[in-house]
């Protein structure tokens, strides 16, 4: 007799805790076949200004924190979601409908990019910024800083690549982020949040959201404590009201991009959520 | 005769030689305007200087067109090195009428010679050499090798700067490829005017720069046009976010480089009497008319009484007075709808409480003027402490902690500028690294510099211009998919054959369909 399993409650995760939606509402997920595979919390707009809320409390200490420090952090990430590489195949198989091999191949590229962005954290400044010979007795740098809390519509088509081709790229600066899952292909998503819980991400950092991107984006969209606004994933959405909405606030945009090559690794993807500073020392022998 | 009156120095306008009115420059000949012509004015006298042609939504597809010609068929397949050698030729060419410009700008907009043919000119003129070099070089700019031009840019400016501003859009746009159709301020479009005459002298192609004039909606026109690829903006907050809506949803990539509200920061170990200069020339050059400007004084409480003093014995040396003198300090306010806007934050500051005080000196019976203004006593809640205003008043606030100090400063939606003074290496690094701002002046305020990038956090905008990061602002990465760079290996598989379906046409995102112009006044 086989023995009966024990199925995950998939929540939210909101400044390193997992809470359910607050407005109480799930939704159900299914196989590419159509079974049932779970309830996922389905997040309200309360549960999006909450996330905020965390993730505008996270950016001093993320932003403030050596980017050798960052860099190492975010590494960690990658060795924990190698060791869990058999769950998150399996995931992927189920909701995906792919191989394993397929499901496995996906995993190793998601793991692949953390690596990837991991190295760039303490290099990225070196190749953003420079000095700036100016005409006159001063030293003039500029250096890229973070925007500050970067909200994130992930690719719809895609459980962990997508996923995380949206988010590790704004964490590399120091920004924190709230990012709505694959309303499809949700289950990962959360599955990397307890990844992430159990890493030395600090909380806050990293705010996911399930449910409905249709529902949920208008108010991270409008929401004037969100510096930036990530499109990525929402090429389905009416995605042109977004961008209006965010302009209200001059919330750094990036438009939706489709197909396989959304998201892809590029530094341009790191340099969208910084700003350059730029100071003027003055020098002088007195 | 105090140390304080010398006789009038006027800069001579003979060197202008104007025209009693301009068309509109498109497709490298001035042409006829189909809107109503207006008239310019010099802001120190109200006099007329010139009849203006307004550019109607007609003329403003005209611009384009030349430009989208220019670009396909001349520029984007011209060399590189050729494309440097015809900027190079205009920063000789302004260098060579730069006290011409200087005058013209003085006249227009009513700042002080001393500041256009010191400032204003002699920049204009480094913009150009500067990006001139980087023509034949942009495989260094940092996206790459062989990075694009976007195509045709739609550049409109504000009155503040006019020559400048013009310098900061056209030059890093044509290094990079582009052409143009820009866009000078209502009240100050003569140095681009003027401008179109050094592009006629340098023989530059036709339709590679175009300059249209008009007002708020020949603005929202080239901004909303179709068959532009980039939008460049320089002006106030309000109409940045009016043109965030209206290309949202378009192709279109976007520079904005808005108003601010600068923290001036003076700690109690500052070099005082540098500080001083620094405090007078931060809100006082151009009389305040600069997006930049120290506006905010945050003072050390220990000191406040010395510096307030000191201030108000320095400010009441300041000339004010006719622009082309060379000896004045403060000159014209650049319109009558400016002073109004001044006038009525200056009066919101007393009837909140702060305290007024203003320097002493004659205002000229014609024109647009404003005494240079101190408030103390000013609360982080009251308006003069939140709200630009654009005009040569100061608000005096203070803090006690280096921490209060950053809160304070970085207590606004903008974060375009801040300036630190004290002795003290370590905490200028320490400060600077914490203030949300995109420049930061250490015993210093006001520099620029074209090798310098410039541009704000929040809402002080997007983009930067100046130095390399300018000229990326103009430039897309050979492949719009992002093969080539370095990546994962499933990655580089997949976008290698996307990218040979990319290479034949930059995929253009779903365009919404063009609103129509309703957009208020750039400036």
């Amino acid at each position: 007799m086989s023995r009966l399993a024990v199925p995950k409650t998939y929540k939210l995760f909101i400044g390193g805790a997992f809470p359910r939606s607050e407005s109480g509402r799930t939704y159900e997920v299914r196989s590419a076949d159509g079974a049932f595979l779970a309830n996922a919390a389905k997040a309200s707009r309360k549960d999006a200004r909450d996330a905020v809320v965390a993730a505008r409390g996270a950016v001093a200490g993320w932003a403030g924190a050596t980017a050798y420090n960052r860099g190492q952090v975010l590494y960690r990430i990658a060795e924990l979601l190698e060791g869990r590489r058999a769950q998150f195949v399996a995931e992927i198989e189920e909701a995906e409908g792919l191989t394993r091999a397929q499901a496995g191949a996906q995993v190793d590229e998601a793991i692949d990019r953390w690596v990837w962005y991991a190295g760039w954290a303490d290099k990225f400044a070196q190749v953003a910024g420079n000095a700036n010979p100016v005409a006159g007795p001063y030293f003039n740098i500029s250096v890229p800083e973070p925007t500050g809390v970067v909200a994130i519509v992930a690719p719809q088509d895609s459980s962990l690549v997508g996923f995380v081709s949206a988010i590790a790229p704004a964490l590399v600066a120091g920004n924190a982020v709230v990012v709505v899952a694959s309303e499809r292909f949700p289950l990962s998503a959360i599955s990397l949040a307890e990844v992430l819980a159990t890493s030395d991400v600090p909380k806050g950092v990293v705010n996911v959201l399930t449910g409905a991107p249709a529902e949920i984006a208008p108010w991270l969209a409008s929401h004037a404590d969100v510096s930036a606004l990530d499109l990525v994933g929402a090429g389905d959405l009416d995605w042109v009201d977004l961008e209006i909405a965010a302009a209200d606030t001059l919330k750094r945009v990036l438009r939706p991009e489709q197909g396989p090559d959304a998201a892809a690794p590029a530094l341009d993807r790191i340099a969208a959520f910084t700003e350059t500073k730029t100071v003027w020392h003055t020098k002088s022998l007195r | 005769m105090s140390f304080l009156e010398y006789a009038p120095a006027p800069e001579s306008r003979a060197i202008l030689s104007l025209r009693d009115s301009y068309g509109l420059f498109i497709d490298g000949e001035f042409v006829d305007g189909r809107g109503t012509p207006f008239q310019s004015i010099s802001p120190a006298s109200e006099e007329k200087i010139a009849t203006i042609a307004n550019a109607n939504a007609a003329d403003v597809d005209d611009a384009v067109a030349a430009a989208r010609r220019a670009h396909d068929r001349v520029w984007s397949r011209m060399s590189g090195r050729d494309r440097g050698k015809y900027l190079f030729r205009i920063a000789r060419l302004i260098q060579e009428r730069a006290r011409e410009l200087a005058v013209a700008e003085s006249l227009d907009n009513g700042k002080p010679i001393k500041e256009s043919r010191d400032v204003d000119v002699p920049l204009v003129a480094a913009w150009f050499f500067y990006y001139a070099g980087w023509a034949d070089k942009l495989d260094y700019a940092g996206l790459g090798a062989s990075p694009k031009a976007l195509g045709v840019a739609a550049q409109v400016i504000p009155w503040n700067f006019p020559l400048l501003m013009l310098a900061w859009k056209i030059a890093p746009a044509l290094a990079a490829g582009n052409t143009v159709v820009l866009k000078p301020a209502e009240t100050t479009p003569l140095t681009a005017l003027i401008f179109a005459e050094i592009v006629q002298q340098a023989d530059l192609p036709p339709g590679v720069v175009n300059i249209i004039t008009g007002a708020g909606d020949t603005g929202a026109a080239l901004v909303g046009h179709g068959d532009v690829d980039k939008v460049a903006f320089t002006g106030s907050t309000a109409v940045g976010r009016a043109i965030a809506k209206q290309v949202a949803g378009t192709h279109k990539k976007v520079t904005l480089e808005l108003g601010g509200k600068a923290a001036n920061i003076v700690f109690d170990d500052a070099p005082i009497d540098q500080a001083i200069e620094g405090i007078v020339n931060g809100i006082f050059f151009n009389q305040g008319h600069v997006c930049c400007a120290g506006s905010r004084l945050l003072v050390q409480e220990s000191i406040h009484d010395e510096v307030v003093e000191r201030l108000k014995t320095r400010l009441s040396t300041l000339r004010l007075g006719d622009p082309l003198d060379k000896n004045t300090d403060i000159g014209a306010i650049n319109s009558r709808e400016q002073l109004d806007r001044i006038r009525e934050l200056s009066d919101a500051g007393v009837a909140e409480g702060a305290d007024r005080w203003s320097a002493p000196c004659e205002i000229p019976e014609n024109g647009f003027w404003y005494a240079p203004t101190i408030f103390t006593n000013v609360q982080t809640s009251n308006r003069i402490a939140r709200e630009e205003i654009f005009g040569p008043v100061l608000s005096v606030l203070t803090f006690r902690t280096p921490q209060e100090a950053i809160a304070k400063a970085n207590n606004t939606p903008y974060g375009l500028s801040a300036g630190i003074w004290t002795d003290k290496g370590s905490r200028i690094l320490a400060v600077a690294d914490q203030l949300r701002a995109g420049v930061v002046w250490a015993n210093t305020f006001n520099r620029f510099d074209p090798s310098s990038p410039f541009g704000g956090y929040k809402e002080s905008g997007y983009g930067r211009e100046g130095g390399r990061h300018g000229l990326g602002a103009y430039l897309a990465p050979a492949s719009v998919t992002r093969a080539g760079r370095p990546a994962p290996r499933a990655v580089e598989a997949a976008s290698a054959a996307s990218a040979a379906a990319a290479d034949e046409k930059p995929a253009r995102r779903t365009r919404r369909t063009t609103k129509p112009a309703k957009k208020g006044a750039a400036k």
